[in-house]
């Protein structure tokens, strides 16, 4: 053990009172501590991890090796989004990527994404009307958070391609990797995000997640937000339906306002207490379901050895169908492969490939360690089997390889089940809720499957800030309301 | 506040949200939404910066008022006199 480590205090020189204080430092954690701290408030931001980001991270091995665990791709609304709430500098390094692979026992499809080469194969490869194309397209961009929920995916497909489930690999297969929705959940939450996407393609940022990282951080502390890593909240205090503070690694703080960037169920259940909150909101937060996990294999390409380009995201699968009990599986078939070139990081000449499946939890979590162990194992042996369909001599070329499970997302973003994308649609409403119940006590990130991913998260972070600084300032005399 | 001074104060905030746009050219009583860039995280950006420069809080239902240039400047006038005044 390292001990001065161990002796090193975390919360050295801490105020005794701020704003609000931000629990954890995934992207809608950042992006609201950011946004506040310019509006002019005193913010902490508390993470519980050594590094900031949340899932928008990497981590780096022996032989020169970094490895990026959700930088698959992102909408074209990022750049705005990177923009608005971050700086220029940021927002220039978003890059397109123009290669996206479909590969199953359907169809062998490349695309960049968009909505013009999307329409374009639906019409050519799978013989779609053009009316019926732009009519669903139409569809999906026009669904919007207050619309009438109750059509599921499964229900919008039929409506438009009855039948044809190739179709629908085509158009689901990818919104299941990037949200975990499936086609038995509401339309809208495919609508949303398949439409973002639809847009201008898929982007991804040039310098990696940990160059972006140190970039966001930078930011923070030039807009004086105080950061703090190592540092576990336990506790939001709440009397008289108010928020008091916070316990961060056994030591009290006060604050007007807390924004958790925590899971949903978390942050009610375990931070401040069920009894705190009224018996209707409570039952609501029963029914919340949360979203699955992933596993990934992460490999990374020797020095000096290359890749031929294969693609940038290749959706990759044996099973016949797309199936969403399948997709979740332990012996999964239906794999994403994340090809990261040197143009990631110029200035490299490194490769690396990242393999994501969509998993459950229970499917890990009760294993003894010989067979939790031995199935990781396994894990990166059928993807490497799966991988050499396309890079013939990958196990050549590779000289790392590990995985990750439901098990490692729990134990690095302590979501519960180690959810990858928040909670089902319902969770939405729960989070939207919070305040309502507790006065200043705000929830950001991914939550509703439609706020999660990069651009979902961020932005859910600037609707959430701009809420906490109302409260802020409503608790200031000099706030003219109309 | 004359009419517009309040204008410009609408524009300013416009340009910052969307500097590619050519702000100048911009219609009073069309929608802005139809002749500029537009999302609903923009028209948030709107909200949060009249409250952060002049202490406005706009609340949701009367967001449709800020659809044109011309429905900011009615809605906006009165409070930013308001405004002054209080500081
Ligand atoms: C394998 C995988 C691949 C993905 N790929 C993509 C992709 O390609 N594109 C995309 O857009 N999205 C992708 N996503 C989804 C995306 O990464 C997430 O939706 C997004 O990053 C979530 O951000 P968030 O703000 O909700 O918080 P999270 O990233 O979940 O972060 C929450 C933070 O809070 C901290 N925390 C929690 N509790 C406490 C506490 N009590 N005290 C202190 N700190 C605490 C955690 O440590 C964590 O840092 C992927 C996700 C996974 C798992």
């Amino acid at each position: 053990m390292n001990k001065p480590q161990l002796q090193r205090n975390w919360l050295k020189d801490i105020r005794s009172a701020y704003d609000t204080v931000v629990i954890g430092s995934g992207l809608a954690g950042m992006t609201s501590a950011n946004l506040l701290a310019k509006l002019g408030h005193k913010v902490l931001l508390a993470e519980h991890h050594y590094n900031l980001g949340g899932m928008a991270t990497w981590f780096k091995r022996k032989g020169g090796h970094i490895m990026d665990i959700s930088l698959h791709g992102f909408p074209c609304g990022m750049i705005k989004t990177l923009r608005k709430y971050w700086s220029q500098d940021i927002s220039n390094r978003v890059i397109q990527l123009k290669n996206v692979r479909f590969d199953n026992p359907q169809f062998s499809v490349n695309t960049s994404f968009d909505k013009l080469d999307f329409s374009h194969i639906l019409k050519e490869r799978f013989g779609i009307l053009k009316e019926v194309i732009d009519e669903f397209f139409q569809t999906a961009r026009g669904m919007n958070f207050y619309d009438d929920i109750v059509m599921t995916t499964r229900e919008l497909f039929e409506k438009y391609f009855p039948g044809r489930t190739d179709v629908w690999r085509f158009l689901m297969e990818p919104i299941t990797y990037a949200n975990g929705s499936t086609l038995d959940d509401p339309a809208i939450t495919y609508g949303i995000v398949f439409s973002n996407f639809m847009d201008k393609g898929v982007f991804t940022y040039q310098g990696g997640t940990d160059h972006l990282i140190k970039e966001m951080k930078k930011e923070l502390l030039q807009n004086g937000v105080d950061i703090r890593t190592h540092c576990m909240v336990e506790k939001i205090y709440v009397e008289d339906k108010t928020v008091q503070g916070v316990r961060i690694n056994g030591q009290d703080i006060a604050c007007k306002s807390v924004l958790s960037n925590s899971n949903i169920m978390t942050t009610i259940e375990q931070l401040v207490g069920e009894e705190k909150f009224g018996p209707e909101y409570i039952k609501d937060v029963k029914n919340v379901r949360l979203n699955n996990s992933s596993c990934q294999v992460y490999m990374g390409v020797k020095k000096g050895e290359k890749i031929p380009h294969v693609g940038d995201l290749l959706f990759s699968s044996e099973a016949e169908e797309y199936c969403t009990e399948k997709i979740l599986s332990k012996d999964i078939t239906s794999r994403t492969f994340s090809f990261y070139y040197p143009e990631i990081r110029p200035g490299t000449d490194r490769y690396s490939i990242v393999s994501s499946t969509n998993a459950r939890y229970e499917d890990w979590a009760n294993l003894s360690e010989k067979e939790y162990l031995r199935d990781k194992n396994d894990l990166e042996q059928t993807t490497l089997n799966a991988l050499e369909k396309y890079v013939p001599d990958i196990r050549k070329k590779i000289d790392h390889i590990e995985a990750s499970t439901p098990k490692t997302f729990k134990r690095y973003t302590l979501h519960p089940s180690g959810t990858s994308f928040g909670t089902k649609f319902e969770g939405l409403k729960v989070s939207r809720d919070l305040p309502k119940q507790i006065n200043g006590l705000f929830h950001a990130g991914s939550v509703g499957i439609i706020m999660s991913g990069w651009l979902g998260a961020a932005n859910y972070g600037v609707i959430v800030a701009n809420e906490t600084d109302k409260f802020l300032r409503q608790r200031s005399p000099s706030l003219v309301t109309a | 506040m004359t009419i517009d001074e309040v204008r410009q104060i609408i524009l300013n905030i416009l340009e910052d949200i969307a500097p590619d746009e050519d702000i100048s050219s911009i219609d009073d009583n069309t929608k802005l939404r139809d002749q500029i860039d537009l999302d609903s995280m923009d028209f948030l950006d709107i909200v949060m910066e009249l409250r952060k420069r002049f202490n406005i809080e706009v609340p949701e239902k009367d967001y449709e008022h800020l659809a044109t240039l011309a429905g900011c400047i009615t809605y906006l006038q009165p409070l930013l006199k308001d405004r002054l005044a209080a500081s």
